[in-house]
């Protein structure tokens, strides 16, 4: 084989830059080059003595050398990339859990922690915070589909999956923002592994006042389940936490934005009580179907509406 | 070599031996029955396969010939009827809100691939495209629900028909699931098998739901 020199060119294995493959191509190129250029002075050489000996033959063996080492070069970086972008195995390590261990962190995320002086131990997980939210997806689709949810530009499953997914990455996200702003000793792992299991509490709200529609239910759920997670989120962060007004501002956004997804969750996809349209759109619209993009809308009218079941109830 | 100077091959020992090259006739009749069989051999072969596999999920047995040789023939078929199927069921008729063909597709291919990469990060011993044939072939008695479930709704759709639905649709998510839990499960640790059929049961849950909650326009 006409093999190509072993010339590395120092300079150019620059290991700082991000995309050391796309070197390692200009490196293997310009060795090509060389190498071509050796051929083709060799080759001409040669083809002037083999000219009676077949020309195209000598050609044919060139071509087909160059290609062999294109495909060679192509395959080395294909599979290099390869190897380093997609493989999986770099979220291994936050997918090594026993079932003992999720069920006693479910538990654990609705206890609210009393020790706040002493940083407490976050697990970076990923297994429990993925199967909640993808258990949410399913809840949330059960709760769209009960009480007829319109949905005017998307399909229910694409909604309920941006919903879920959009907050958990999200406002993780922004939280370890605010968390890299306010000096608190939080990973993005642990930050999501929080947030995720903080959902539990979500969860079984939503699956409890999505089957059994009475607002006052749900209001006692929001405050009670939803207030621990919340305060197990919080606590844990202001364990992490130096100061006061870090510890204000990164808490008091959490806590506002986990209790009021809950309560967006609640009154965007349920099934309304009956008669409760009447008051708003007229008698043209079936009681039972309403348009979920209303919101400011319809939650007034859900008050309303709570106010008047009280009062019947009472 | 001084032995072997007088070497010599008599002449009245024949030389024996059969030269023969196999000539084909080539009249043309022959060459579309030649060209014919081989494609019909190919195609009934994998038709073959893939009903074979079939009768594996009616009846889950721990057998390897389902991991063995994967295909994903029948998963696209299955899942193809049940996108079908479950199209078009939306309450008005204006702002679609039942599954689209594209939905439906989408959330199966995505949630077995989800349910994949899961159990290999859990450290399962199973390829990637062998948990995708399992959890295709599975869906099998989900798509039987459907056909059942229209069919009760030709015939009406009160309490009577929703609890007829109700009952042959948890009956087919159980058989689901059984199915692919007896052949997934067993290439995980033995400790974390509940950790990988979580996942699959939310999977079948939310294609069950998809089924059930199907009113035809």
């Amino acid at each position: 084989q006409g093999g190509g020199s072993a010339v590395i060119d120092m300079e150019n294995m620059d290991d700082t830059s991000g995309s050391s493959f796309e070197d390692m191509g200009e490196m293997h190129q310009r060795m090509k080059e060389e190498e071509e250029e050796e051929e083709g002075e060799a080759g001409a050489a040669e083809e002037e003595d083999g000219e009676f000996l077949g020309m195209k033959g000598l050609r044919g063996q060139l071509g087909r050398q160059v290609a062999d080492q294109m495909w060679q070069v192509g395959k080395r970086q294909a599979s290099r990339a390869f190897s380093l972008y997609a493989n999986i195995d770099i979220l291994r390590p936050y997918f090594d859990v026993e079932p003992v261990q999720v069920r006693a962190r479910l538990l654990e995320s609705m206890i609210p922690v009393k020790m706040i002086n002493f940083p407490q131990k976050i697990a970076g997980e990923l297994y429990g915070p993925l199967m909640l939210v993808f258990t949410l997806v399913a809840i949330l689709l059960h709760g769209m589909k009960t009480s007829d949810t319109i949905i005017r530009e998307g399909t229910l499953m694409g909604t309920a999956i941006g919903t879920c997914f959009g907050y958990w990455l999200g406002v993780s996200s922004f939280i370890y923002f605010l968390a890299y702003l306010c000096n608190a000793q939080i990973t993005m792992v642990q930050m999501l592994s929080l947030l995720g299991y903080g959902l539990f509490g979500h969860c079984i709200t939503l699956f409890v006042t999505y089957n059994i529609h009475f607002h006052s239910l749900f209001y006692i759920f929001w405050l009670g389940v939803g207030g621990l997670s919340t305060l197990r989120m919080v606590a844990v962060l202001v364990s992490r936490t130096v100061g006061h007004t870090q510890r204000l501002i990164l808490c008091g956004t959490l806590a506002a934005l986990h209790m009021l997804f809950l309560l967006y969750l609640h009154f965007a996809y349920h099934k309304v009580v009956e008669g409760i349209l009447d008051t708003l759109e007229g008698p043209n619209m079936p009681p039972f179907q309403r348009v979920a993009r209303d919101i400011p809308v319809v939650s007034n009218a859900v008050l309303n509406t709570t106010a008047k079941a009280i009062a019947l109830t009472l | 070599f001084a032995g072997l100077a007088d070497v010599s091959i008599s002449e009245d020992i024949p030389v024996e031996g059969e030269i023969t090259v196999p000539v084909g006739s080539h009249s043309p009749d022959e060459d579309f029955s030649t060209l014919d069989e081989p494609v019909r051999d190919t195609i009934m072969r994998d038709l073959k396969a893939v009903g074979k596999k079939f009768v594996h999920v009616m009846y889950p047995k721990k057998s390897s010939a389902l991991l063995r040789d994967w295909d994903l023939w029948g998963p696209l078929v299955l899942c193809v009827s049940l996108a079908l199927m479950l199209q078009g069921g939306s309450a008005d008729s204006k702002d679609d809100g039942g599954p689209q063909f594209a939905e439906v597709f989408v959330i199966i291919w995505f949630g077995a691939v989800v349910i994949t990469l899961n159990s290999k990060l859990l450290g399962g011993t199973i390829s990637f495209f062998q948990s995708l044939c399992v959890l295709g072939y599975c869906v099998m008695p989900l798509t039987v629900a459907m056909l059942v479930c229209r069919l009760v709704l030709l015939a009406g759709s009160g309490t009577v028909s929703f609890i007829i639905r109700l009952i042959v649709v948890i009956a087919m998510f159980a058989w689901s699931t059984l199915a692919s839990t007896a052949f997934l499960a067993d290439s995980q640790p033995p400790n974390r098998k509940a950790l990988v059929v979580y996942p699959i049961f939310l999977f079948y849950f939310v294609i069950s739901w998809m089924i059930l909650t199907f009113t035809p326009q």
